[in-house]
């Protein structure tokens, strides 16, 4: 059981996806504009890790190990496209914010890399609670850098402006201040983790 | 007698020079261009230079302070970076714009990087990037010369780039600055004056003022008319902040070639980008882009351009 709860929780900050594995920086990017565009992104891409773990976890044992990627890749696509439609019924405006970062899940890097390093391996118990634990840790991670990036760029969080008289700082709306943003985040997640060692 | 013994390592002739001792020089040889800036444009250009200095100044301490560095602030390199940060403002702008510029330059243009000899870019012009592309209402709206009060006026370039016809301004006007621009890049006397002391004491070579500014006029000249060479590559030299920046931005020693041959390419290289972004880009003046696009090409330009080792083949 204790291993179980360790599954989970280390995606969070021990193996945070974007901080400390630094897979998946495209979306990561492009998308952090807003922090609702951040929680969309990071509600879909939880949704596709979950069900391709799990999906991978339990087909594992019948894949043959040579064509075991093209395997996960339609499994994944699977997944994309069943996110995609749905949020293309019911919530148009974000999937037209995210445009293409939504079917590129297909190719984001924690999606493959779970399956590849760790769905492939282990039973579906554990599959879950990883993927799940992924999942969050990509949502916080973008939720993070979008409301940094929300905040300075435009002066608002979730479209409430928070103090008056803010003079927004666009360069920080603009891919450049994705790269500063995500630049000083990893310095000082890397600070901390030499601090503890 | 005894103490002309020491057993020393090479080199054993060495000049009486230092980092601070040329950084000093370097601020010394930019002070008329400000002094300059004050008389056309009012004592706000001083008020805007002090606060970007003082901020720099502080920003760099603090950095040092907090990650346990050594204190470089009297090595005079962060003064310098103010100073230039102060330079390419606009006189009117709100004095917390040089602040952020400053802080900026300093902690992410240059100490995030490791400190002074460590930065890829010109700290200034991260700066001055940084803010225009954050704050561009407050960054192109300039001050009319001797009129030191609200009274806007747009620099000689964002009049050509919207295509309207200049009106009369002598080429002696802009030599001497009678014209609406950043704080430090009007005067063009004063600059060249700061550029003579630099020159002569050996600080600065030739070869990327030269091949910088003769680069923008000869493409300027060819392409800077609808007819082939027909431009009116005077004005090109004489307005934005091409001397400035080829003077005292585009010859900083950390971010730029080691080599003569290296700076050569550097400084046709910023000529190219800067006529070009002036003639069909979108912002009226690529000083500070151009140069900062080259500072990124710097490590490329100096492994292709090593020189020779004595005696090996």
């Amino acid at each position: 059981m204790k291993n179980l709860i360790k599954e989970f929780t280390k995606g969070l900050i021990k193996e945070n996806p974007t901080f400390v594995l630094v897979l998946g920086l495209c979306p990561t990017l492009a998308v952090s504009v807003s922090v609702a565009n951040g929680i969309g992104m990071g509600i879909a891409a939880t949704f596709v890790l979950l069900g391709s773990s799990i999906m991978i976890s339990l087909v594992r044992d019948f894949i043959p190990d040579k064509i075991r990627i093209p395997c996960y890749i339609v499994i994944i696509a699977t997944f994309v496209t069943i996110i995609e439609l749905c949020m293309k019924a019911y919530s148009p405006v974000l999937d037209r914010a995210l445009g293409i970062y939504v079917p590129l899940i297909v190719v984001n890097c924690i999606v493959l890399g779970r399956a590849e390093a760790f769905a492939c391996k282990n039973n579906l118990a554990s599959s879950f609670l990883d993927g799940l634990g992924m999942g969050v840790g990509f949502t916080l991670a973008l939720i993070l850098i979008s409301a940094i990036r929300e905040f300075l760029g435009s002066g608002q969080i979730l479209g409430h402006t928070l103090i008056k008289g803010f003079e927004p700082i666009f360069v920080f709306g603009m891919p450049s201040g994705a790269l500063l943003v995500i630049g000083l985040l990893l310095g000082f997640f890397n600070l901390l983790k030499n601090r503890k060692t | 007698m005894k103490n002309n013994l020491i057993v020393s390592g090479s080199p054993h002739i060495h000049k009486q020079e230092s980092v601070s001792r040329i950084m000093w020089t370097v601020v010394l040889s930019i002070i008329p261009a400000g002094v300059a800036g004050v008389i056309i444009f009012g004592l706000d250009a001083l008020w805007v230079t002090l606060v970007a200095v003082t901020a720099a100044v502080l920003t760099e301490t603090i950095f040092e302070v907090w990650t346990k560095k050594k204190i470089t602030v009297m090595d005079g390199s962060a003064v310098i970076t103010g100073i230039l940060l102060a330079y390419n403002l606009p006189s009117n702008v709100p004095l917390w714009l040089p602040i952020v510029g400053a802080v900026f330059s300093i902690a992410i243009g240059k100490q995030v990087f490791g400190g002074l000899g460590q930065n890829i870019f010109n700290p200034a012009l991260v700066g001055r990037v940084f803010l225009m592309a954050s704050w561009p209402k407050y960054m192109t709206t300039f001050v009319k010369p001797f009129s030191y009060d609200a009274i806007t006026s747009a620099t000689p370039l964002a009049v050509l780039k919207e295509g309207k016809i200049l009106e009369h301004i002598s080429y002696l006007d802009l030599f001497l600055g009678k014209r609406g621009g950043c704080i430090g890049e009007v005067c063009i006397l004063a600059l060249l004056i700061g550029a003579a002391i630099l020159l002569y004491k050996g600080y600065i070579s030739w070869h990327i003022p030269a091949t910088y500014i003769l680069t923008t006029a000869i493409f300027t000249y060819i392409f800077g008319a609808k007819q082939l060479f027909h431009g009116d590559w005077l004005f090109h030299i004489l307005s934005g902040g091409l001397i400035l920046g080829a003077f005292f931005m585009a010859t900083d020693y950390v971010a730029t070639p080691l080599t003569s041959k290296g700076q050569i390419i550097f400084g046709v290289g910023c000529g190219l980008l800067t006529a070009i972004i002036r003639l069909w880009g979108g912002y009226p003046e690529g000083a500070s882009y151009a140069i900062l696009m080259m500072n990124a090409a710097t490590p490329f330009i100096d492994r292709y351009t090593k020189s020779r080792i004595y005696g090996l083949r």
